[in-house]
């Protein structure tokens, strides 16, 4: 199936939670989806017998600047087609539901993204920092990120 | 021999312990540091000391990243640390007494390395093998979670830059440090009435 | 008057679950990884990852430089793999960017990435048997390693880090002393890789340390999404340079090793090993038909140092030695990137960590992270 399709049989069951299909010149398309039917239709994706997407590749967050977005990148081995989810969620409370009760890869790569970025996954086992120390302030992938002068004695610069 | 008398006490014991089939430089030696009052019988302990510790030095298993794999390689056939004596890795630090730091140092990393130099025994040694450990590396301008350099909280003796060294350029490294141990003077600081 | 030693131990030995730390310095994990242990005597009841500990902030850095300047950092992501790291990003990019790449450099990239791959699977190898006690193979892997390196510096200039595959082709061109010297390699590569097998493979020892031990059912590779030899290891016949082939692979015939339960159980700790050592064969037959048909031309599209990529985003997969490495790259129309996210499959197969090491030896610990083979530069990135 390509994303066109996958977007139109999402539409079809979904309605207002599925967005436009952005599909640009170069590069590849996305669907958009409002964050409060994600686990919904992951669950739908994943277990439908034309998509079945059992294999999620990577969770991505970008900081576009108004809003920080939760990209998700999906992979069917049976009908080794791709598709890509995007969720947009306001940069001051980005709440996203988490999938890794669906994909158990999803546990640490929600874990880098609220790490990285601050966007906080709803029904996460345990949503703590992965990469950096558990005692360290700001995420570092946001725009306005601003590295500290020091850490524990030892200077940044 | 006449540019000797420009020589430090150090670098005079330090010729006399490489070569010490030549007498006349180890009497050489004597001559010019009596006057600073030190012990004849204690320089050739001392020799000795040095010799064997820099003969035999035991890194600690401690590689970071990719510094650490070539100081694999260094450790395997071709290029073979164990000829200078300094093949035993040891996996814990209470054995060793050389830390090779291969590798980039983060901040969630750095109380590691503090603790593990903290468990070596003296006589200790830090080698900062690679550009990160001398001063962050690639990493030293946007790396916000990267220690600019080992020396921020460790004593380094030895750096060696590279990215990575070339196991040649971490054997030159040893061999830089065995010099330095060389010069070392352990129980003449102790023992002698002019403390160096 | 009774007898103390004739007291039944229960009522006196007091046993409890111990937290064992292990790592983040140890001979064993590959690098800075910890593992916070909890014991029951020898069995290990539950296991908890710690990583960041090599975290050197890759992704922001990307967002820093302009896309030529990111290369060398991709490089130093999975320190092993340091012809193949480049080849999503630079994909990516390309992609993005509507650049060409010649044949003669899509030639040259699967060389270098697939000798890469025998280096890396080498190393493995190596380290494997060293973590479960063996020396010898060690030095054995370590000697073809060489040769390998040897040839990297002759095109690239460096042993380890290369900064070989670049945005719109490759640094340097194949000279005939380096051809020479790759096909003597794979001659030598044959006549050893027996001697691996004897050696290793079927040892009684190295089997009954790894047979039946870490299965990772195909079910469960799936869902926590593992790549490469940890997921073929299980069973699934998935490889991208077949499924998705990039660069040119579907011009090459090679045969995609699957785990098949030889030993023990499919998906076990030696199905991976085993993916590993027969990939190590498939690669010198890739080697060698892209050495024979080698295409003259350029090497390189001259697409400058710096220079700004059209809005959009592209998520490249290439089949790393140790699995699925993409790049995510996000373009906003300038020289730098947006946004580069890099899927790194170590992270990506640590993570199946938790999930099988329940109930196990804590030996069997060692010889499961071994097998998943990780390099802590790409989990942590």
């Amino acid at each position: 199936m390509d994303i066109r399709s996958i977007h139109a049989l999402l539409r079809d069951r979904f309605e207002n939670i599925i967005g436009e299909l952005q599909t640009p010149e170069r590069g590849d398309a996305s669907i958009a989806v409002a964050a409060e039917g994600l686990a919904d239709v992951c669950r739908f994706l994943r277990d439908n017998d034309a998509t079945r997407f059992d294999f999620l590749r990577l969770i991505s967050s970008v900081d576009r600047g108004t809003r920080l977005s939760s990209i998700y990148h999906l992979y069917s081995y049976p009908h080794s087609h791709t598709a890509v989810l995007r969720v947009d969620v306001d940069r001051e409370a980005p709440r996203v539901p988490s999938v890794s009760s669906i994909w158990a890869s999803a546990e640490w790569h929600e874990r880098e993204a609220f790490d990285m970025m601050g966007i906080i996954y709803e029904n996460h086992p345990e949503l703590t920092r992965i990469l950096l120390p558990d005692d360290w302030e700001g995420h570092p992938l946001r725009k306005d990120y601003q590295p500290p002068a020091e850490y524990h004695g030892l200077t940044n610069t | 021999m006449a540019d000797d008398r420009r020589k430090t006490p150090e670098e005079l014991f330090a010729e006399a312990v490489r070569d010490p089939r030549d007498l006349t430089r180890y009497l050489h030696y004597l001559k010019q540091t009596k006057s600073e009052g030190m012990s004849v019988l204690v320089a050739p302990l001392d020799a000795a000391i040095n010799w064997s510790r820099a003969n035999a030095l035991w890194p600690l298993t401690f590689g970071l990243a990719c510094c650490a794999i070539e100081m694999m390689a260094v450790g395997a056939a071709k290029f073979d640390l164990d000829r200078f004596g300094a093949g035993a890795f040891r996996p814990t630090p209470r054995q060793a007494d050389l830390m090779i730091v291969a590798g980039t140092v983060t901040h969630k990393m750095a109380p590691r390395v503090k603790r593990l130099f903290d468990q070596m025994p003296e006589p200790k040694y830090v080698m900062a093998m690679g550009a990160c450990t001398i001063g962050g590396g690639p990493y030293s301008v946007h790396g916000y979670h990267v220690v600019k350099g080992l020396d921020r909280f460790l004593p380094v003796d030895v750096y060696v830059p590279g990215c990575p060294p070339r196991p040649e350029a971490l054997i030159d490294a040893l061999l830089w440090l065995q010099q330095k141990i060389a010069q070392e003077r352990p129980l003449i600081k102790r023992y002698s009435k002019e403390t160096a | 008057m009774a007898n103390e030693t004739t007291r039944e131990p229960a009522d006196t030995l007091r046993t409890e679950e111990l937290l064992i730390n292990m790592g983040p310095q140890h001979p064993s994990t590959h690098g800075v990884l910890r593992l916070i242990v909890q014991t029951d005597g020898e069995m290990v009841r539950r296991t908890w990852p710690q990583i960041g500990f090599l975290h050197r902030c890759f992704e922001k850095i990307a967002e820093s430089l302009d896309y030529a300047k990111v290369i060398p950092y991709t490089d130093r992501m999975d320190y092993l793999g340091s012809m193949n790291n480049p080849l999503p990003f630079c994909l990516a990019v390309e992609k993005l960017g509507g650049f060409a790449v010649p044949d003669r450099a899509s030639y040259l990239r699967v060389i270098m990435a697939e000798l890469n791959r025998i280096a890396s699977h080498l190393l493995a190898f190596g380290t494997y048997a060293l973590d479960l006690g063996a020396f010898t193979p060690f030095l054995y892997g370590f000697r073809e390693r060489e040769m390998i390196l040897s040839i990297f510096e002759k095109i690239s200039g460096g042993r380890l880090l290369y900064h070989y595959p670049r945005i719109g082709g490759v640094a340097r061109d194949m000279t005939p002393e380096i051809a020479a010297d790759i096909r003597a390699f794979l001659v030598q590569m044959r006549k050893v890789w027996p001697e691996y097998n004897t050696l290793l493979s079927k040892n009684q020892i190295f089997v009954k340390r790894t047979a039946n031990v870490g299965v990772i059912t195909r079910e469960q590779a799936i869902a926590y999404g593992l790549t490469g030899p940890c997921l073929r290891g299980s069973g699934v016949a998935f490889d991208l340079r077949k499924a998705h082939p990039y660069c040119g692979y579907e011009r090459f015939s090679f045969d995609v090793p699957v785990g098949e339960g030889a030993m023990g159980t499919t998906g076990d700790c030696w199905d991976r090993y085993w993916v590993r050592m027969a990939e190590m064969m498939e690669s010198c037959k890739i080697v060698e038909q892209a050495l024979d048909g080698l295409p003259e031309g350029p090497f390189f599209e001259k697409v400058g140092r710096s220079f700004d990529l059209p809005a959009g985003e592209a998520y490249v997969p290439c089949e790393n030695p140790r699995g699925e490495l993409g790049f995510y790259v996000v373009s906003d129309g300038s020289s730098k990137a947006l946004r580069v996210k890099s899927r790194a499959p170590s992270f990506c197969n640590l993570c199946i960590t938790d999930a099988i090491c329940r109930d196990v030896l804590l030996a069997d610990v060692v010889a499961i992270i071994g097998s998943i083979d990780i390099v802590l530069g790409e989990v942590d990135r």
